[in-house]
């Protein structure tokens, strides 16, 4: 009754291809919006902004990276770990040598870096297909993460061989370091995320996003109609990978403060698969639902026996959890292999419908 | 030049001098290569008849094993707790196929390929939940396999066969020659390749989906045990054991997903590139290239077999 198209005329051509061509649509959004940049920072606390919605929204941000190369144009790849870190540790270079310059600047540009190194990896990707080619990016993980760890000139020799953030401000804000509130640091996370998404979502609406959709349905016969497969698939890669650089970033800078390299190892990549598939290959919307589902899941998992007051040891609550996590997805997969986004769209179709189905 | 020189002259004057160390780095390449072709076979049993990329094989590997010593801890003996071994994984073949794979029958391969991670999860929570997450120590002697090491005076200097390493490449030949004669001469065997050629076909003459499922899982895990076994005996029963088995995905696409030879011939390749490697080129990046030189090996392989050594041909039509 509330939601429906009808009597929204359209009178011409942009209209009709507008994003969001409901209205109801553009209310929603711009209210999601309002509530995360002015509710949520003057009524959330620090243990809700830093614990749930800071990584909440940076590994929304990698998810969608990963959605643009696995959901979008159909390359399987495991190396997002390895490529996030080429983020932070880029980041981190990037912010030694030039102090003065401003750290939301760095944490974008690190995301070029990325991007490079993602091209490199990318490669092999016009030849190997499939699953063999998820392998084969496997190859990116582990001699990224071998470099982490093994180039001392990375981690600016620090003895430790972790990352230290240092104090940098914005305007005299300190954004990153141990000084920086919850709430500073959450809304420059926001602030890269929502326009990093409306970037995202003008490519794969456009004529980019049409190429990658055409080479994942069928590379062979995206060619034939005139799709450059090599460069159609790097930018693929090239995009993706700027993505999941400038989450490891902003991971590093904007949450945890400091990082070692295992941080950016190869559970990271399959949690970031997960997000993507469980929120729905091929959707934006999905990798946000996929983050929140896969991120808060195994806290919320461990929250119930204590909610309870059951008696339960703090291993068992986690090796339970990982059973419970297990085989919810599973199970998530059998009612539900298009994910969440799905979900959300037969839930609008419902709703469009409501209360007279027939 | 000099790092030329480093590069394509030192490594081979150095195996030229000391030609015991090179012998010693073979065959602990050659083990490591068995090992891994061990892993992959469990890899390609499920992958040829379900079209499943399991990857939960490697945590059926670590169940198996924790399985068997937790099971000899609380008083079993030995022998006892591998016959009942071999019954779990019975169990869980059957399990994976009732509860998972039938449902999801038809999804896309990303589809099944997450169901298995899901599977690995749960396993690695309920092997924690039963028999604790601390490492184990494998019950060699008690299952009879040899310890201690043979040693050569041979190449100018020793050599050192672990008696336990020669049993583990006895054991892998004995159970890829039992394999492949299951496979060719039984009338299981044909079922299965006839699954693996085409579903529909192997529907159509009366194979039954669900079975063959069952028995691969089922033969999958108990490759499972004797991997879980000769790893367990090697180092220690631990969840670490996951990340080696991560290695057998070089392996098995070196080998290509779908052949069995494939999967030894990887195995050795990667076994002993990977040992050669790390002991004469290591040195020069800093050491602990291991970790990511099996997969650039199968890398450079792919790229010009990009269906693997042994794979079957990808065919595409418009």
């Amino acid at each position: 009754m509330l939601y429906r198209e009808a009597g929204q005329y359209k009178t011409t051509y942009a209209a009709d291809m507008a994003v969001f061509p409901i209205l109801q649509d553009r209310i929603g959004i711009a209210v999601i919006l309002l509530v995360a940049f002015v509710v949520f920072p003057l009524t959330g606390n620090d243990f809700v902004l830093n614990a749930v919605m800071i990584p909440f929204l940076i590994f929304a941000l990698a998810a969608m990276g990963l959605n643009l190369l696995t959901g979008y144009t159909g390359l399987l790849s495991l190396g997002t770990g390895g490529f996030m870190g080429v983020g932070a540790y880029a980041c981190l270079k990037l912010t030694t040598y030039f102090p003065q310059v401003d750290i939301i600047i760095w944490i974008i540009a690190s995301g070029f870096f990325s991007a490079a190194v993602g091209v490199l990896f990318g490669l092999p990707s016009l030849r190997i297909k499939g699953f063999y080619l998820a392998v084969a990016t496997l190859a990116a993980q582990f001699f990224l993460e071998w470099c982490f760890i093994r180039i001392p000139w990375l981690y600016n020799y620090s003895t430790s061989g972790a990352i230290q953030v240092p104090l940098r401000t914005l305007y005299g804000i300190p954004v990153t370091g141990p000084t920086a509130t919850a709430l500073t640091r959450y809304l420059a996370v926001l602030s890269i995320v929502v326009a990093m998404t409306w970037v995202a979502s003008n490519l794969v609406h456009g004529r980019v996003g049409r190429m990658w959709m055409a080479v994942r349905d069928m590379d062979l016969a995206a060619e034939l109609i005139g799709i450059r497969l090599l460069r159609t698939k790097l930018l693929a890669f090239a995009v993706s990978s700027f993505y999941c650089g400038v989450a490891g970033a902003m991971m590093v800078f904007l949450w945890y403060g400091g990082a070692e390299a295992d941080v950016f190892a190869i559970d990271q990549s399959f949690l970031v698969l997960f997000m993507v598939i469980i929120g729905g290959l091929g959707t934006l919307i999905g990798s946000f639902f996929g983050a929140g589902l896969i991120y808060i899941l195994p806290i919320a998992i461990r929250a119930v026996p204590a909610a309870f007051g059951l008696p339960i040891r703090p291993a068992a609550a986690e090796q339970l959890s990982f059973v419970i996590v297990g085989a919810l997805i599973i199970v998530f997969l059998i009612v539900e292999p298009s994910g969440l986004a799905r979900l959300w769209q037969i839930g609008k179709q419902k709703l469009r419908v409501w209360p007279f189905p027939y | 030049m000099h790092i030329l020189y480093q590069i394509f002259v030192d490594p081979f004057v150095q195996m030229g001098a000391a030609p015991d160390l090179l012998v010693q780095t073979l065959w602990d390449g050659l083990v490591a290569g068995v090992l891994y072709a061990l892993i992959a076979l469990g890899f390609v049993l499920i992958f040829k008849a379900s079209g499943v990329f399991n990857f939960a094989q490697g945590i059926m590997v670590v169940f198996a094993a924790l399985t068997l010593v937790g099971l000899h801890e609380h008083g079993v003996p030995a022998f006892v707790a591998l016959g009942l071994t071999i019954v779990v994984m019975f169990v869980l073949a059957v399990g994976v196929e009732r509860l998972m794979l039938r449902p999801l029958v038809n999804q896309s391969d990303i589809i099944l390929f997450m169901a298995t991670f899901g599977l690995t999860y749960f396993l690695i929570g309920l092997g924690q939940l039963v028999f604790g997450g601390n490492p184990k120590v494998m019950i060699t002697s008690d299952l009879y396999l040899p310890s201690g090491a043979i040693e050569f005076k041979k190449f100018g200097g020793f050599v050192s066969l672990q008696k336990i390493d020669i049993a583990a490449v006895i054991i892998a030949s004995i159970m890829v020659a039992v394999l492949a004669v299951f496979f060719q001469r039984t009338r299981i065997g044909r079922a299965l390749r006839a699954v693996a050629d085409s579903h529909q076909a192997a529907l159509s003459v009366g194979i039954s989906l669900e079975q063959i499922w069952v028995i691969v899982w089922f033969a999958a895990g108990v490759v499972a045990i004797a991997t879980g076994i000769m790893w367990g005996a090697r180092s220690e029963v631990s969840f670490s054991l996951q990340i080696i088995a991560l290695k057998a995905l070089p392996v098995l696409i070196l080998g290509g997903l779908t052949s069995i030879p494939g999967a030894i011939v990887g195995g050795l390749i990667i076994g002993i590139g990977e040992k050669l490697g790390e002991f004469y080129w290591g040195p020069l990046l800093g050491g602990g290239i291991e970790s990511w030189l099996a997969y650039v090996i199968a890398l450079g392989f792919l790229v010009f077999r990009p269906q693997g050594l042994f794979g079957e041909k990808i065919i595409e039509r418009i």
